[in-house]
């Protein structure tokens, strides 16, 4: 359960300097939001804050509440209880303003598929509220990014995965926001095709577009943001800094060991009676925090973001 | 809220130009996709009933209520076009809109609020069924209906009613679980209205429970409202059908918004 609800004093206090957070605050400010689809707690008193020009993760497995999460951000769910601030807009009331300066790459596809590159991207254009003067060189400036130029004339659905997911992140980048809202970005798609688009993420962070993502693959995460939250069952389990959260839970190094699964449950049984924490990677245990001890027998690796998502929340992420 | 006016946040406003204009250009875009089968089949299904229903009847009854028989027809038709080329776009436009291609994520994701999205889409329907509604009539000229001043109110006529029924289908799209459901409204509801509403023969010949039903019919109204435009209106009598199309309209486009919100908002 979260510490902070939603009439805290904490956030009743923020709520006095609203200039602050517009300008220099956060571009996304979460407490104590919790939304409920019938006997089942999508999101349960999650806090989540993504300061201006940093790029957050949403880290967590199927079913985390991630989802729910970023739909919440633009007033597509509705919390039952806690604050939503977005761009220093309150939601869900001043949300269609907040919608209007920031943009979305859904999880889902949802391009018009008979119409051409060109042509979805017109169409957004218009629902940005682009000014009619500025469409074209917003449509030219977005084609560049996706690199879409020479597919400007092809329908829809004769592009590939990569192609699509590429329109999908240009779509939401005509109006020129100042935050982005990406969904599993690289969900389904080819290892090559996923670092283009990490490519094109990373530009738009050096740019200094505020992103919040929603991924379950923990490279991604590693790689592009600043900060993660692990999520798991809708609440926070660990925020911070990549590398930070790693050091803080798994310890710089793990020592992988292999064998038999006799041996492997022979393994675990030791490293708990030193007081060492472990996890299954399915063929072989993982030691974590037994920096400097070398007398097990094993793989010396360094640890990840997965290590620290797997001991805080004992799942596994695919 | 008092935090938002301290912040100086603008807050959009309801049913702007803006939202509505964004997603009617996503429609005309796409129709110009996919607007020769559209207008084939809004044009040819009333021509051939108009054909059908006037040299197959016709030949049977030469006047009915008073009119010529390719007369009565050829103005009842132009309702006939307005409910077919109004509610099934609505109905399974919208379904497909946002259980398949999930459109409509896309939309409120952008400054658009569900009852802009519902009403746009309806305007734009509207604006269809006012030109296709014509086109029956325009064929009946062609087989000898005489034109008049009152023709160049049908399309309002035809736009308005089309609204109605945009609005309808739109309800009815997000009431269903499956698009399978929506033969139930077509053959419980939208058949029954389209045969009780004096389009192919005149409602005083029947049992009176069949008269009320067609008066409380919006298609009925729709009916005779353009047929006293295009003959001679006869006063109070269509104040009262197109104020009967007026609040079915704005009825069923409250009731769309409301149920596209539960569908759409969790």
């Amino acid at each position: 359960m979260s510490l902070v609800g939603g009439g805290s004093p904490l956030s009743v206090n923020r709520q006095n300097e609203p200039e602050m957070n517009h300008t220099t605050g956060t571009a996304i400010r979460l407490r104590g939001v919790r939304k409920r689809f019938g006997s089942l707690t999508a999101v349960d008193g999650l806090d989540l804050d993504v300061p201006f020009g940093t790029c957050v993760g949403l880290l967590g497995p199927n079913g985390a509440g991630k989802s729910t999460t970023m739909k919440a951000l633009t007033a597509q769910v509705i919390a039952d209880e806690g604050e939503i601030e977005v761009l220093g807009y309150r939601l869900p009331g001043d949300s269609k303003q907040a919608r209007a300066e920031m943009g979305v790459v859904p999880q889902l596809d949802n391009l018009d598929v008979s119409l051409t590159v060109e042509q979805n991207l017109l169409v957004f254009a218009h629902l940005y509220r682009v000014p009619a003067a500025g469409r074209k060189p917003a449509i030219e400036r977005a084609l560049g990014l996706a690199n879409l130029g020479e597919r400007r004339g092809d329908k829809v659905d004769k592009l590939s995965g990569g192609m699509r997911r590429r329109l999908l992140i240009a779509r939401a980048l005509l109006h020129e926001p100042r935050l982005v809202l990406l969904d599993e970005p690289t969900v389904g798609l080819d290892p090559q095709v996923r670092q283009e688009l990490w490519a094109l993420i990373d530009r738009l962070r050096t740019e200094g577009v505020s992103i919040l993502m929603s991924t379950h693959y923990i490279e991604e995460a590693e790689r592009l943001c600043d900060e993660v939250t692990i999520m798991s069952h809708g609440k926070a389990v660990a925020v911070g800094a990549p590398r930070a959260l790693i050091a803080e839970h798994a310890g710089p190094e793990a020592i992988e060991v292999y064998g038999s699964p006799a041996r492997l449950t022979e393994v675990e049984g030791e490293a708990q009676t030193r007081g060492w924490r472990t996890r299954r990677t399915g063929t072989s245990i993982s030691i974590l925090q037994a920096n400097g001890t070398t007398d097990l027998d094993g793989e010396r690796r360094v640890t990840n973001l997965e290590d620290v998502f797997v001991l805080l929340t004992g799942e596994e992420i695919s | 809220m008092a935090t938002a006016t301290a912040t100086g946040s603008r807050r959009l406003g309801r049913l702007e130009r803006a939202a509505l204009r964004g997603v009617m250009v996503r429609e005309i875009v796409n129709f110009s996709s996919f607007w020769r089968s559209s207008t084939f089949s809004s044009t040819i299904d009333p021509t051939i009933y108009l054909l059908a229903f006037g040299f197959g009847f016709g030949s049977l009854v030469s006047t009915v209520a008073g009119y010529d028989y390719i007369d009565f027809v050829g103005t009842g038709i132009v309702a006939t076009t307005v409910l077919f080329s109004g509610a099934f776009p609505a109905m399974y436009g919208t379904f497909v809109k946002y259980q398949f291609q999930h459109t409509y994520d896309a939309i409120l994701a952008a400054p658009v609020d569900t009852e802009e999205l519902v009403t746009a889409e309806a305007l734009w329907i509207a604006a269809r069924t006012g030109t296709y509604g014509c086109v029956p009539m325009l064929v009946a000229v062609v087989f000898g209906l005489d034109p008049s001043w009152g023709m160049l109110l049908v399309p309002a006529i035809a736009a308005l009613a089309g609204f109605g029924w945009a609005t309808f289908g739109i309800f009815i799209a997000a009431r269903s679980k499956s698009i399978e459901s929506f033969s139930y409204w077509q053959s419980g509801l939208l058949t029954p209205m389209f045969l009780v509403a004096g389009t192919f023969f005149p409602l005083d010949e029947l049992p009176t429970w069949a008269q009320v039903l067609g008066n409380v019919n919006p298609l009925f109204h729709c009916v005779e409202l353009v047929r006293h435009a295009v003959f001679g209106f006869e006063g109070w009598e269509d104040v009262g059908h197109l104020a009967f199309l007026v609040v079915f309209a704005l009825v069923a486009w409250r009731l769309a918004i409301r149920f596209m919100e539960r569908r759409l908002i969790l």
